[in-house]
């Protein structure tokens, strides 16, 4: 297993340390550009851990994947078309009913999510108590309270990563209940996305953007972006892709 | 699979997908989430002792509130404006007074050297004498105005106000950050055009951009606070009479406002279809600023920049309108001249040719156009020293004003087409001719149309 490389991608809130966490994971080993035909920074790095390779990518600091701007775009295609081996969403301990408005959208993406809850120094000066394990329990994925400029915490979030790389974790990733108008029209439109798009894509996710009339998101699924030219060969028409 | 089969499949799906959404959609999904997170944190997260914390969430329950939020908001623009109008009467006198003084022995240095009359004529008279009026008229408003505008900013207030304008603007069918660039235009426009690139969306910026210079500027501000006291509260003395004048600023920023969100509006359902998007505004916690700091700088940056863009701007507009106004053409001056053929339009609009010339010339920037006016009314005859408020209403009285015609000076110099450095800026942000000309007049037009209603309705009504 030494061989092996997994990808990461690291979501967050503008301004919630997930830079931080990215220098902190992948110190000098990491290469900056733009993402192909877009203004947005795109940063990726690697790390090792336990005899195997992670590719941590840094996605844009978006407060939701609802496609309003060309970060949260960036940051959508990635999710959907790259389809990382896992997600990491570091949110700020101190703002974290905010910031985990982005988290439970991640979460129906993809459940192989990791949620870093940064800033934890932070918040227990102001008074503020997070109590990760209940956390943990209802998202239903991992939770992992760090302060990534004291670096604490990073070898608990590490050992998650190995655990979840290792599929020594399952997750049972929250589903919003929405209003009875939205879950009826996302029930009529799930067979028809699975019908067409098969079980590749996130049907529940995917039904529930159509509903809400995303037309870029639908613009993507017809053409699948080219997210990262290096390893951009293996597009199918409706655009199945599995990096590395 | 034909990928031209596919493409049609997945247009089937979004069609039925708009068939099946409700109406609010987004709101319900967006609540949804919400609920699920406040839930989530009322559960795992336990606060203790967050004094700061709270009270920031505090205030902001009150003055981003549906009931007060607006209340709060006109009351402190309000204050701002009645402090700035009660300190600047007291400056001004003794500001003109000490020019008129240093003009008096400007004209002795003249004689002195035996210049010749037209150089006086020139230099004093139309350089000085103009530059004279802006400062001392334009100075001490700025110079109370700006430095109160930044501290209220400074303490974080400025993004309650976006928040409280948020849901008028989605309303109208613009984005919520809208209300962000529109109060940046409260300072410059030119500025709040750059700022126009928060929105994303082109629909929604465009929309920004149109709209944005329908609030006064810095270089507008001084105009309307000038005008609102001279004639707006003729009736009312001491603290009631700058009460009054406030208010009809205060009415005027209201008015600007509605005009936004109604050409916004206008323009959501037509030339720029489409439904607004979602966004985050955070709301920073309240902070103390440093207030000598913030007063210094804001001194410095706005109220020297606003004047020094004035004076060298109207310096040479000093001399050009001096040189029209003394140049015969048979037995009238050129300005005259030019003013009389604008006349009828002008008066139709409730102003006259003077005024609207001096809006026209006034093109490159907005601060020169109480100046451009005033210089224009001095070389047609009625030369008058500078010496203070009183006798620059007497100027206008002479030339014929009413409340009317202050009152639609107001309206236009709201409403009318931006200012040189914005239109460039808004050529520059769109790349577009097209564009760069609607926003030069749609906002004309719709001054014209507000000041000839105005006009017509006070005349027909009786009231002038």
């Amino acid at each position: 297993m030494t061989d092996m490389t997994y990808t990461i991608a690291l979501m967050g809130n503008p301004n919630t340390g997930k830079s931080t966490l990215f220098n902190v994971l992948t110190g000098l080993r990491q290469h900056t550009g733009n993402w192909p035909g877009k203004t947005v920074t795109h940063a990726e790095g690697e790390f090792t851990y336990r005899g195997a390779t992670y590719r941590l990518v840094d996605l844009p600091g978006t407060y939701s994947l609802y496609s309003n701007s060309a970060d949260e775009e960036v940051a959508r295609d990635f999710l959907l078309f790259e389809r990382p081996d896992m997600t990491i969403v570091v949110v700020d301990a101190t703002a974290l009913e905010r910031n985990l408005n982005l988290a439970l959208q991640v979460l129906e993406m993809t459940g192989r999510v990791i949620v870093a809850v940064n800033l934890i120094d932070e918040a227990k000066k102001k008074g503020i108590h997070i109590n990760t394990k209940k956390l943990a329990a209802k998202l239903g994925v991992p939770v992992v309270p760090i302060s990534a400029r004291n670096r604490e915490g990073i070898d608990a979030l590490l050992d998650t990563v190995d655990a979840m790389a290792h599929g020594r974790i399952n997750t049972t990733p929250l589903s919003i209940q929405y209003s009875p108008d939205i879950e009826r029209g996302i029930a009529k439109l799930l067979p028809l996305v699975k019908d067409i798009m098969g079980d590749t894509y996130p049907a529940r996710w995917i039904a529930l953007r159509l509903l809400d009339g995303d037309a870029s998101l639908l613009q993507a699924l017809k053409q699948p972006p080219q997210l990262l030219i290096k390893e951009g060969n293996a597009y199918a028409c409706c655009g199945s892709v599995k990096s590395v | 699979m034909l990928a031209a089969d596919q493409s049609n499949r997945f247009d089937r799906l979004m069609e039925e997908a708009a068939s099946l959404a409700p109406d609010n959609t987004r709101e319900q999904i967006v609540t949804a989430i919400f609920q699920t997170s406040a839930a989530l944190c009322q559960e795992c997260v336990t606060h203790k002792n967050s004094v700061k914390r709270d009270r920031t969430e505090q205030i902001d329950r009150i003055v981003t509130s549906k009931r007060w939020g607006f209340v709060i908001m006109l009351a402190l623009l309000a204050a701002v404006l009645y402090v700035t109008i009660a300190g600047a009467n007291v400056f001004s006198d003794s500001l003109a007074r000490l020019f008129g003084t240093i003009e008096t022995y400007l004209t002795m240095a003249f004689q002195a050297i035996h210049a010749p009359g037209w150089l006086h004529g020139l230099i004093v008279l139309g350089l000085y004498r103009g530059t004279a009026w802006v400062v001392s008229v334009m100075l001490p408003p700025m110079a109370i105005f700006f430095p109160v505008f930044a501290l209220l900013e400074n303490y974080g207030y400025l993004p309650r106000v976006a928040f409280n304008m948020d849901r008028l603007f989605k309303k109208a069918g613009a984005h919520g950050k809208q209300s962000l660039t529109m109060a940046m235009g409260f300072g410059c426009n030119a500025a709040a055009i750059m700022s126009t690139r928060i929105i994303e969306s082109p629909r929604e910026r465009m929309l920004a951009i149109l709209t944005n210079n329908f609030v006064p500027c810095n270089g507008r501000w001084p105009t309307l606070i000038l005008l609102s006291s001279l004639f707006m509260a003729a009736g009312y003395t001491g603290g009631w009479k700058t009460f009054v004048t406030a208010g009809v600023v205060v009415a005027m920023v209201l008015f600007g406002i509605v005009v936004t969100l109604t050409v916004s509006w206008a323009l959501s359902k037509t030339a720029l279809r489409g439904i607004p998007t979602h966004y985050t505004l955070e709301l920073p916690p309240y902070r103390r600023p440093k207030i000598i700091e913030t007063i210094i700088r804001a001194t410095l940056d706005k109220s020297l920049y606003v004047l020094k863009r004035a004076v060298t701007v109207a310096a040479p507009a000093g001399i050009l309108t001096w040189g029209l106004g003394n140049v015969h053409v048979g037995d009238t001056t050129v300005l005259a001249y030019l003013a009389g053929w604008l006349d009828p339009f002008a008066k139709a609009l409730g102003l006259d040719g003077y005024i609207l010339m001096a809006f026209i010339l006034g093109l490159p920037a907005n601060e020169i156009v109480v100046p451009t006016l005033l210089m224009g009314y001095l070389s047609a005859g009625a030369l008058t020293e500078v010496d203070g408020l009183h006798s620059l209403k007497q100027i206008l009285l002479d030339h014929g004003w009413t409340w009317l015609t202050a009152l639609n000076m107001m309206l236009f110099s709201l409403l009318h087409y931006p200012c040189g450095t914005t239109l460039v800026n808004i050529y520059k942000e769109t790349k577009s001719a097209k564009w760069t000309f609607v926003a030069f007049a749609l906002p004309t037009a719709i001054a014209m149309a507000v000041t000839f209603t105005t006009a017509q309705l006070a005349r027909w009504l009786g009231l002038i």
